[in-house]
């Protein structure tokens, strides 16, 4: 059993061994992507359930590819398309979710803890497709697989998330990840983004970009959400950019081999500029090929999929 | 006479207790008189009054009945979630005699009408005293002064917006004025809204961790300093409600020793537990102010004790099953408090040395009477008789079905405390019977 829980709830709850088994069962489906027929038929007459209580584009349709690709049967929600507004409660939506005896549910919410509420309610198994800003583990996950594919193994490599997160679901999933494989993680960004206290979690907060990225292997960047702040985290798009954008100056000061995440979608010219957003030092459209792959080693895994059924891949 | 918890008589004595009133806890069994609802004497061993029905009430401690200077009973407006009937029951099963009702119901208790209205409603429970405060501002609206002298004359203790701030000092100000010349305090909730936003929790290291909007002590510590610099210059009389910082303590300890007519009160929930508790996501841990760090925890159990703090009021906020099934962010904040509190008291503070059982209860009668001028709270020759009888050795498990509250959101569910009520007296009558730990008698 590579997964010891039910559940996929945060990276927090997930040891590195887990961690790492789940990479190596994600490996082995990227390499199926090559092949003509990708699809793998273990969730064949399984329902899975997408429910999504918060609009997600790109996290909704890479987890409906990673169940089509193991043949589920869907059944996507979104509060756009049902009555599941704040009028009822999450144990109500429990209550009809186990009625429906579904095999599966992925869940993305605006409250944080929503989804080990449902998996404590709920006997079918419950993946988190992010729980407001607390943790948004296959992100984490994919990430690290991104990062693991150039770097190898993470111990003692220099992880820095640049952005806002305090309300970051993927930061906060990328620290417990990390910092269980044994990387130093830097976090930067104002003061108003990035809380002291997260340095209890063994994490180092920066706020000076230039130092914070002098020695990194890799940089997270994180999408600034720009409802969200409106004159309150930072005075103005232009000022993030000017002390917190990844542009080609800040990248001429990097490693040579460093490489730069972002979760995407991003907002080009606050905190990437676009010349590198669109430059070589990206590798943005791996992740997203790793998310579909990390997503589909879960469901695999949860469902009682035989990691040696699989056949080989390379490592991630 | 044989003791029969029938029907009780009008005249009787109860025996073998430790009597516990003024801040000390006999050391000797005494005995309680009680006469046609008053306390007609009491003291050390056992008097001989032939003919008179005997309660015995031996392993158990009498004090005075507890008085809570700050509960929520949501009449009229929110019956689903508490009334008067049911808040007086369970104030009952917890100890108290005595309640201040906060004036947050819908509407809000901002006229004398609404004043008598809960008097009246408390009399017809006839399970504790009802003493209401009423708004600050009609409708709660933080704009203009409620009639304050026509609500004093119906019987309201005090004046407060509880559940807001009053945003608006120049309001607050008059207030402590206004109230001031009738006798009767101001009750701050101090709090800044532009400082919490939308906050749910307290802002730290857990916050972060967890991924919830915080609520910065900031916001507690500058409000509790603009209503007392508030309240020295008016010369008003400023009671703080659930003092929760280690920052407003000692903001009222400096006051009180440059001589501010200021009183100050704490929940149990905020001397016992602090903000790691919401690791799980419960909103049985979300409240306002909220569960804050262990040195504030440390710091509101040392004003209890040195007296920085005048009393225990419990905040007894009751909430539907329902409304705490919302995730922590969306559930509404408060928990219930008023049949945990003696429990928590003695876990909390007396069992881990914080302070005697004698200071306890002081804690939780007369000091609370005193800061409010409530005719209650003592055990004297003459007083009426509102006393309880307690076990401060019983442990127990907090249980949902255990509650005569109507809601349950308690943030002690599962938990073992020590010390019980046995019963509850108000003028001589029974309110309260535990039918476990009741002295022996027929039932
Ligand atoms: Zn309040």
């Amino acid at each position: 059993m590579i997964l010891k829980s039910k559940d996929v709830l945060g990276l927090e709850e997930m040891s590195a061994e887990e961690i790492l088994g789940v990479l190596e069962i994600a490996a082995r489906f990227r390499a199926v992507f090559d092949r003509p027929v990708r699809s793998v038929p273990i969730m064949r007459g399984r329902t899975v359930v997408n429910f999504f209580h918060e609009p997600s584009t790109r996290t909704r349709i890479s987890f409906e590819l990673a169940e089509k690709r193991l043949s589920a049967d869907i059944v996507n929600f979104s509060t756009a398309t049902s009555s599941f507004k704040k009028g009822e409660t999450l144990r109500d939506t429990a209550e009809n979710l186990a009625a429906m005896k579904i095999d599966m549910l992925i869940i993305r919410h605006s409250s944080a803890g929503a989804a080990a509420y449902l998996a404590g309610v709920l006997e079918c198994s419950v993946i988190n497709a992010g729980d407001g800003a607390h943790e948004h583990p296959t992100q984490g996950l994919l990430d690290i697989m991104t990062m693991r594919q150039r770097l190898g193994d993470l111990r003692g490599k220099k992880v820095t998330i640049i952005g806002d997160i305090a309300h970051s679901r993927v930061a906060r999933s990328n620290i417990w990840g990390l910092t269980k494989l044994g990387a130093e993680v830097t976090l930067c960004g104002p003061p108003t983004m990035v809380p002291g206290a997260l340095e209890k979690l063994g994490v180092k907060v920066e706020h000076d970009l230039k130092r914070a990225v002098a020695r990194a292997d890799v940089l997270n960047v994180l999408r600034i959400q720009l409802e969200r702040h409106a004159s309150k985290s930072f005075p103005s798009n232009r000022e993030y950019h000017r002390m917190y954008g990844i542009t080609e100056e800040i990248v001429r000061g990097l490693k040579p081999e460093a490489f730069i995440l972002h979760p995407g979608p991003m907002n080009r010219d606050v905190e990437i500029a676009s010349e590198v957003a669109d430059g070589p030092r990206q590798v943005i459209l791996d992740q997203v090929a790793n998310g579909v792959a990390v997503r589909m080693a879960l469901i695999y895994l949860l469902s009682g999929g035989d990691p040696g059924a699989l056949g080989g891949g390379q490592a991630a | 006479m044989d003791w029969s918890w029938k029907r009780i008589p009008a005249e009787f004595l109860v025996t073998n207790v430790r009597l516990c009133t003024q801040g000390k806890l006999g050391k000797r069994k005494g005995f309680l008189h009680v006469r046609k609802g008053r306390i007609e004497g009491l003291g050390v061993g056992s008097p001989t009054m032939e003919g008179l029905p005997v309660l015995d009430g031996a392993g158990l401690v009498c004090a005075p009945g507890f008085v809570d200077l700050h509960v929520h009973f949501r009449e009229p407006g929110q019956e689903e979630k508490e009334t008067v009937a049911t808040g007086s029951l369970a104030a009952a099963a917890g100890g108290f005699t005595s309640v201040v009702t906060m004036p947050n119901t819908s509407p809000a208790i901002d006229n004398s009408g609404m004043v008598r209205y809960l008097i009246d409603r408390g009399r017809d429970a006839g399970l504790c005293r009802i003493f209401p405060t009423g708004a600050i501002s009609p409708g709660r609206q933080g704009e203009a002064m409620c009639e304050f002298g026509d609500m004093v004359a119906a019987g309201a203790v005090g004046f407060t917006d509880d559940g807001s701030p009053v945003p608006n000092g120049n309001l607050m100000a008059n207030a402590l004025k206004y109230a001031g010349m009738l006798g009767v305090p101001i009750i701050s909730h101090a709090e800044d809204l532009t400082i919490v936003g939308n906050g749910v929790m307290h802002a730290g290291y857990w916050s972060a961790r967890l991924g919830l909007a915080g609520m910065a002590r900031a916001s507690e510590d500058s409000s509790t300093f603009r209503d007392i610099e508030l309240a020295r210059a008016s010369g008003g009389h400023l009671h703080v409600a659930h003092v929760s910082t280690r920052g407003a303590v000692e903001i009222i300890r400096r006051a009180k020793s440059e001589g501010v007519h200021v009183t100050a009160e704490a929940t149990p929930h905020h001397f016992s537990l602090d903000h790691s508790r919401c690791r799980e996501y419960s909103p049985l841990f979300k409240m306002n102010p909220p569960l804050r760090e262990s040195e504030d925890v440390n710091a509101v159990a040392e004003g209890l004790a040195d007296g920085t703090l005048d009393c225990i009021a419990t905040d007894h906020a009751p909430h539907t099953a329902t409304e705490k099934e919302y995730q922590f962010d969306q559930a509404p904040f408060g928990v219930t408090g008023l049949e945990t509190a003696l429990g928590v008291g003695i876990t909390y503070l007396v069992n881990s040395g914080v302070m005697d059982l004698g200071r306890l209860v002081e804690l939780m009668t007369e000091k609370p009477a005193r800061a409010l001028n409530l005719p209650v709270g003592r055990l004297e020759e003459g007083a009426e008789a509102d006393f309880v009888l307690f076990d401060p050795e019983k442990e127990w498990v907090v249980r949902a079905e255990g509650f005569k509250s109507r809601s349950r959101n308690s943030s002690y569910l599962g938990e073992k405390l020590s010390g019980k009520v046995a019963a509850t007296f108000m003028r001589g009558r029974l309110t309260w019977l535990d039918p476990e730990l009741a002295p022996r008698g027929e039932d």
